[in-house]
Order: C-alpha cells, then structure tokens, then sequence
C-alpha cells in the first residue's frame, strides 16, 4: 500500500481505538496486562493491518504468514487486533479472563487467529525457528513473524533459538523485541542487563535494525523490507514506551499487571480521544 | 523355555522409521547432538534432507520440533530421556502437548541405561514428569516387536506421543499371532497364583522370574503394560480378579510410575490385593552398569521371584 498521509492517519486512528478497547477489556475483566499490551499494540497494527499475509479467510492455508507471540501475556493487545481484522466479533472479547472462556490470559490455539499456546516465556522463538526451517524446506514463501519482551531475553532459551536461526541463515523470520525497557520488578537493565542488545544479537548471526516501535511509518518500512541480507534471520529493536498513549501508566513499571481504578480508567479513556 | 535375543529396541526404532522414511519425505527426525546414540546414523545418510541437527539444546529441540509439526511435518525429536523429559519439560507440556502438535517425543538411552554414567544420565522419573502432563500418550515397549508396532502407530498418531527405549540387546517376547494396540496391555503368559505387571526392559526379567517361579509349582501370569498412559485399566483389574495378588515391575522410582497408577486404579476400583511395587528406591542409584543397578533393586529373575514368594506367603497368613 502507498503510504500517503492519509493512510498512516487511518492507521493511527486504528492505534487509539485498539488502545481504548485493551483497557476496556482489562476494566471488564478486572485482570490484564495493561502496560506491556500498550506498548506493542502498535507493533500488531502494523503487522496485521500492512505487513502479514494472514487473515479469517486464509488462516487454513499452509502458506500463510505465521504470528507467534512469544510475549504471551500482552495477549489483551493480540485479541484486540485479531477481533478487528475480523477473527471474531469484538463482543465475544466481553468474556475475556471469564470461566469457561476461551479468551484466557495468555494465548491459546482455541482461539481464532492464534497459531501457537504461549505464556511460559522463551518458548515462541524455538516455535518460529520450526515454522521458518519447514518453510525452507518446503520452498514456501511464508514469512514467519514473533514478537518477544525484553525481560523474556533473560530466558536463555530465546538464546538457543537465536543461535539455531542463524545457523540455518533463516532469512525468512523477522523477530521483534517490544523493548520498552521495564518488566515486572523494575528496568529491564536493573533485573538482569540484556545490553549490548544489539551486538548481542548480531554475534549470534542474525541482521538487526532498530525502529521507533511506535511510529507507524517508520515500523512498516522496516519490516517490509526483510530479508535485511540474504541468508540472515531477521531482528527488529522495537523501542517501545511501556504503558504508551496513558500519561500516568507510561515509563512505571506499577502498571505491567495492573487494572485502573474507576477514576483512572475514565482519565485514560479521556486521553485517547478519537478525532 | 529359551529366548531369543534380538536387537535393541534403539535399533529397531532407527529401522522402522527408515522403512516410514522411504514413502514420506515428510518424516523429521530432530536430534540434540544424539543421532549416534539414537542409532540414526544410517538413517542420516538415507535421509541427508531429512535429520535437523539443533546441537545440545533440548528445550530449542522441542520447540522447533512443535514448529515443524505445526507447518505439517511428520516430526520424531530423538535426545536422550534424561535430558529430553526434564530439561525440556516446559516445552514438552505447552509447545507439544498443550499447543496439541502431534510430535513423536522419542527418550532414548532412558532408565537406567546409562548405568554406570551415574544419576545426572538417569530417567527413572520420566513416567512420572509425564504422566502429569495432559494430551500425551506414552508408550514403553517391551521387545523389538512392541517397538516396531509403537513407532508405526506414533507415526499415524494425531495427538502427542512418547516412546521411551533403551539401550541393551532384548529378546523376543511375543509369537507371530500378538496383537500391538496402543493402551491394551498384553498378556505374554497366564497364571492364577500372582501377576507381574511391567514394562520395558523389565518385562522380560519378569517373565524370566515367572520361568523360575514355574519350577516351584506357582503359576504367574505377565503382562507388558507398554502404555502407560492411557492405562488399560480393565487389564489390572483382571489381573487382581484372577491372579490376586500383583507385583509391578518398572525401570523407573517407585514414586509416580505404573506401579502407583496400577495402584490407583485398584483402589478406585475397590479392589484390595497384595501389591508390591518393584522399581528404584528413593535414593540416589547404587552405582554399576544397568544390570547391576537394576539387580540391586531386585529387578532380576532371582529378585523378582523372591519378592513373589515372599508376597505370596504374607496373602496365604
């Protein structure tokens, strides 16, 4: 698609109202990750609306693009995206966190859309490694995308993966780190440095690019533009704003696993106003 | 009544899957740095496009066996069971079986195969690790016909399974006329005084106890318990019914194996019989090769018909 102006506005229109609807799923709910599912919603937006071949109609056909969502508990992010690209309807996300709902905290296969269970963290990389290496062998042209935490990188699973893929050159996969620089406990660099990121991934044979993970524009150029070098698999440095678009959850570590008050919800909602 | 020895059950495995091999390019085999102890090397060279080599890394070995099973491939992921049901648990349980890919997840090596390598080299807690996992079939056959029938139907299989070797030489266990179903025991000799219900390797010790306990008038019937999950729960309570009194035999702790889901099954059931459980004690292995570890623990022909007459005559008190 041309990138006119008006194009990315439709887009960033499509960043606030997935905004709205993550909070609103979490207020619901009472239960959700808040911050993490802000700051790589727009990462999805770009994914699922410019980037992967994958959709309702397709989603049985062996040579779709594959989305495995290491980061798993940012899930709220995913549902919203998947029920906008018409996966299934928005209202059925008013069961989420509830019994007997499929729409369960973390990612799971019962759900149209979904390719892979993940939550466990360092999982969905080895997963994609699979996927990339068996559309090598078939000569398919699929791509296969995985979104992962920065705090996940800790895992050293993630770190077996990565070395597998750059031993198979699997230029076919982009992985993109939501690298918003929190996790749970505090700074990513405080509960275990993952930097030199970036040297890190290289040495281990991969092609790495940074981006702005919420400028649109810049995102969609980037991840249109894989493989960076034939024969490399793919890293994105997303840099993300934890709790983005929020004034009082962004950059606080508080909001990974928190519901906002009544008071606070309406403040946000007021703060992502759609023009 | 003489035996005949056979191959290991390893190589049967590596045989059969070539047989599969010649009529699906389909088939992966996935390997953590084991194709040696997996008996695959001819298989690697019949089949070059067909092993993928991850290095020793078995939790990246599962997970890309998931992937490859999700993109359609019919995938076998071979590491030594130690490592392949512990250090990668966490993919076994959520990549494979909660994400519902039908991946063969193949031990090989396991008990105590590995004696004299020590406990590190040990899987004697694999029945237990996995039986408390959901959506996984397990499966420990006995002698190499067990095997070859348990690899053709993992390979039909649309739901997860585990196949659990190991290393020696067995003997044939089985006539031309036995029926291989996955998850219905069967019974390789018949008795009404006790039944040995084992198995893998230690089938056949039993069935060599049941031999000597032939000699002293006392009838046992044997049963290979090759799935233990499903349990073919009908099969132990026949065996109480008719044989009434039970010994398991497993290469594996005595906690969480077939002898405490034999056990289960006869409580629920109603059924209280003399019951032993013969398997490895709560203890760190006494160290020696497999047939020292296993004979230390009564895992024997002699132990095993010891332990029987033993029970047999606290029922007749």
């Amino acid at each position: 698609m041309q990138n006119t102006v008006s194009n990315i506005k439709s887009l960033e229109k499509k960043s606030v109202i997935y905004r709205r609807r993550i909070l609103q799923c979490i207020k619901n709910a009472n239960n959700g990750h808040t911050a993490g599912s802000l700051s790589c919603v727009d990462i999805l937006n770009v994914l699922y609306n410019r980037i992967m071949n994958v959709s309702p109609e397709n989603f049985s056909n062996p040579n779709r693009d594959r989305y495995i969502q290491s980061k798993g508990h940012s899930v709220e992010a995913l549902y919203t995206v998947l029920s906008d690209v018409g996966f299934f309807p928005e209202s059925e996300l008013n069961t989420f966190s509830k019994y007997q709902s499929h729409f369960v905290g973390h990612p799971t296969r019962k759900v149209p859309g979904i390719e892979h269970n993940t939550g466990a963290l360092g999982h969905g990389l080895s997963v994609s490694v699979g996927l990339a290496l068996a559309a090598k062998l078939d000569k398919a042209s699929y791509k296969v995308y995985t979104l992962l935490g920065d705090g996940e990188l800790a895992e050293g699973s993630n770190w077996e993966a990565m070395m597998s893929a750059g031993h198979y050159g699997l230029d076919n996969m982009l992985a993109i780190i939501d690298y918003n620089k929190l996790q749970i406990t505090g700074t990513v660099d405080s509960v275990l440095r993952v930097e030199p990121l970036r040297d890190k991934i290289e040495a281990f044979g991969w092609e790495v690019q940074e981006a702005d993970g919420h400028n649109l524009a810049e995102m969609e150029q980037v991840f249109s533009s894989i493989p960076f070098k034939a024969g490399k698999p793919n890293m994105v440095i997303a840099h993300t704003v934890k709790g983005k678009g929020i004034s009082f959850m962004e950059n606080n570590h508080v909001w990974h696993h928190k519901v906002p008050s009544d008071s606070e919800y309406s403040v946000a909602l007021n703060e992502l106003s759609i023009e | 009544m003489l035996l005949k020895e056979e191959k290991p059950n390893q190589i049967i495995f590596s045989e059969t899957l070539m047989d599969l091999a010649l009529n699906d390019r389909n088939i992966l085999v996935t390997t953590s740095d084991s194709r040696g102890s997996g008996k695959l090397v001819p298989f690697s060279e019949a089949f070059p496009d067909q092993i993928i080599e991850v290095g020793i890394a078995e939790q990246n070995l599962v997970g890309i066996s998931a992937g490859l099973a999700s993109a359609g491939k019919n995938v076998f992921a071979v590491s030594p069971s130690c490592f392949l049901t512990a250090r990668a648990l966490e993919q076994i349980k959520n990549d494979v079986a909660y994400s519902d890919y039908p991946v063969r997840l193949v031990g090989i090596s396991a008990g105590v195969s590995y004696g004299d390598l020590g406990s590190t080299h040990h899987s004697i807690h694999d029945f237990a690790t996995l039986r408390a996992i959901n959506n996984l079939i397990i499966i420990v056959p006995a002698d190499n016909f067990e095997t070859r029938e348990a690899v053709k139907f993992a390979y039909q299989s649309r739901k997860p399974v585990f196949l659990r070797f190991g290393k020696k030489p067995m003997y044939t266990l089985h006539n031309s006329e036995t029926r291989f179903e996955a998850g219905k025991a069967i019974t390789i000799r018949d008795g009404s005084d006790l039944a040995f219900i084992a198995n893998g390797e230690t089938v056949y010790r039993a069935l060599q106890a049941a031999i000597l306990l032939e000699n002293e008038n006392i009838h046992v019937r044997v049963v290979s318990m090759h799935t233990i999950k499903p349990l073919d729960k009908q099969a132990v309570i026949n065996a109480a019914k008719k044989c009434g009194s039970i010994i398991t035999v497993e290469e594996h702790f005595i906690h969480g194996g077939l002898g405490e889901a034999c056990a289960a099954t006869l409580m629920e059931a109603g059924i209280s019989v003399p019951f032993r459980i013969a398997g490895i004690p709560d203890e760190y292995t006494v160290t020696g090769g497999q047939d020292d570890i296993l004979s230390h623990y009564g895992i024997s022909a002699e132990g095993l018909r010891d332990m029987a007459k033993k029970l047999l005559k606290l029922q007749n008190q």
